[in-house]
């Protein structure tokens, strides 16, 4: 398919990038372009000019700086699934990344690009939140960090102005005491989410994001406080979240009513603070 | 101070071990430029919005879809084609299995299907069927062919080994 037409740049270094970006109307990053050149085909999206990050190696490198895991925004989703680094800070990361559509999206994929996209039915986005994530977003005029809830705005938007580049996503290592989870349903074996949840718990302090149910991730904080310093099982589980669904106001679509967006969102929440507190267990 | 962004720009790429050096639009799509500037039309295009797989080429040696990149992007890369896998036109171990175990019907799909299954035997020498399906996710038979598809990968990994 014939693409609208497009100038393309391809800096070398990440100042570059911001320079170009700010620079040019209508410029928009390019990372791995599993999302974008499609929507491009479609004409969803129609930038002007393409600012291709492929050659920004210092925006894939993976590392752990104190009790913080660094991940460069152009880590493809295949390198959080081989990294070391991810499997022993927050292997959930890379459990994650490997239900994320096929091997071929993933080599090219990248985390940034996955939730810089922030479509609503996207992986990252809701266990971002979970887990307390952090991004690092650079601009000519210098450096910001902004938490994850602060960094999803709404469908296919996020705290990534003009002229601005998301550099890193920044998430706490887990420690003992801590287990994460995630749960859901979606269309095919890796496919989009219809719902989903993802719970992470901290010696006994929740943290619970569900995707697809609002335009951004969405905190149950009725249910995070219920459970706070509890002993978890399955029926306080389900007694906590009992209502929850209630509280959503998701949209309806071919795949899912609202209503059982309402109901999936409610089972999800359960399985994920399951798996986190067995986690957590170790 | 940054660089000026182009319409069209050289692009040096390796494909098959051949080393091609042409000016493309930067909206070209690499599957286009393999199929219309290099005339290396075994990598097929089905359903150009990135799901099906038929496009499947290997960059730099992993298996990627043809149709999600831009010929530009592959500036300085190599990339193997489906022509490029097998040498003075003998078939592969592979491609001889999916012969023996009648691995195609209309054949659309074969060569997405080849290049997904030789990045796994490149990495995992021999497969069993839980990670044949796993690699072979991001490549669609509209025949529904899959079994005897999983069926000559897993023999193809096994002779191998």
């Amino acid at each position: 398919m014939l693409l609208r037409e497009v100038s393309y740049a391809r800096p070398g270094t990440v100042d570059e990038a911001i320079a170009l970006l700010a620079e040019n109307d209508g410029a928009r990053a390019l990372a791995g372009g599993q999302t974008l050149l499609n929507v491009m085909k479609q004409r969803a999206a129609s930038p002007d000019v393409l600012v291709d990050l492929g050659r920004l190696d210092e925006l894939r490198t993976i590392s752990v700086s104190g009790a913080s895991l660094e991940i460069g925004a152009m880590t493809t989703l295949t390198s959080l699934i081989r990294s070391s680094e991810v499997d022993v800070t927050r292997p959930i990361l890379a459990e994650v990344a490997a239900t994320v559509a096929d091997v071929q999206v993933r080599n090219r994929g990248t985390l940034g690009g996955n939730i810089c996209v922030n479509d609503p039915t996207n992986h990252f986005p809701p266990l971002l939140v979970a887990l307390g994530a952090s991004m690092t977003i650079r601009n000519a005029g210098g450096e910001r960090t902004v938490s994850a809830e602060e960094f999803f705005l709404g469908v296919f938007e996020t705290a990534v102005g003009e002229g601005d580049l998301l550099t890193r996503i920044s998430v706490p290592a887990a420690g003992k005491g801590m287990g994460d989870g995630i749960s859901g349903v979606t269309l095919g074996a890796h496919g989009t989410y219809i719902a989903n949840a993802a719970a992470s718990v901290a010696d006994g302090s929740w943290r619970i994001a569900l995707g697809c149910v609002a335009a951004v991730p969405s905190r149950a904080t009725a249910v995070e406080g219920k459970l706070s310093g509890t002993d978890v099982d399955e029926a306080s589980a389900r007694a906590a979240v009992e209502g929850l669904g209630a509280t959503l106001d998701p949209p309806s679509d071919v795949h899912a009513s609202a209503e059982y967006r309402r109901s999936l969102a409610e089972t999800s929440t359960v399985r994920a603070v399951l798996q986190a507190v067995e986690k957590a267990r170790g | 101070m940054a660089t000026t962004p182009v319409f069209d720009q050289v692009v040096r790429v390796s494909v098959n071990g051949t080393t091609y050096e042409r000016e493309v639009p930067a909206r070209r799509l690499l599957v286009h430029f393999l199929r219309d500037d290099l005339a290396l039309t075994g990598t097929h295009i089905g359903c150009d919005t990135g799901s099906c797989g038929a496009c499947t080429v290997h960059l730099n040696g992993v298996p990627v879809k043809s149709c999600a990149l831009l010929a530009v992007q592959a500036d300085g890369a190599a990339v193997t084609t489906v022509e490029g896998i097998s040498e003075d036109d003998a078939l592969t171990p592979l491609q001889q299995s999916f012969s023996d175990h009648h691995a195609l019907q209309c054949g659309y799909c074969t060569p997405g299907m080849l290049m997904s299954a030789a990045a796994l035997l490149d990495e995992n020498p021999s497969p069993t069927e839980d990670e044949v399906k796993v690699a072979l996710q991001g490549n669609i038979c509209r025949c529904t062919g899959y079994w005897n598809i999983v069926e000559a990968v897993v023999a193809a990994g096994k002779g191998a080994a």
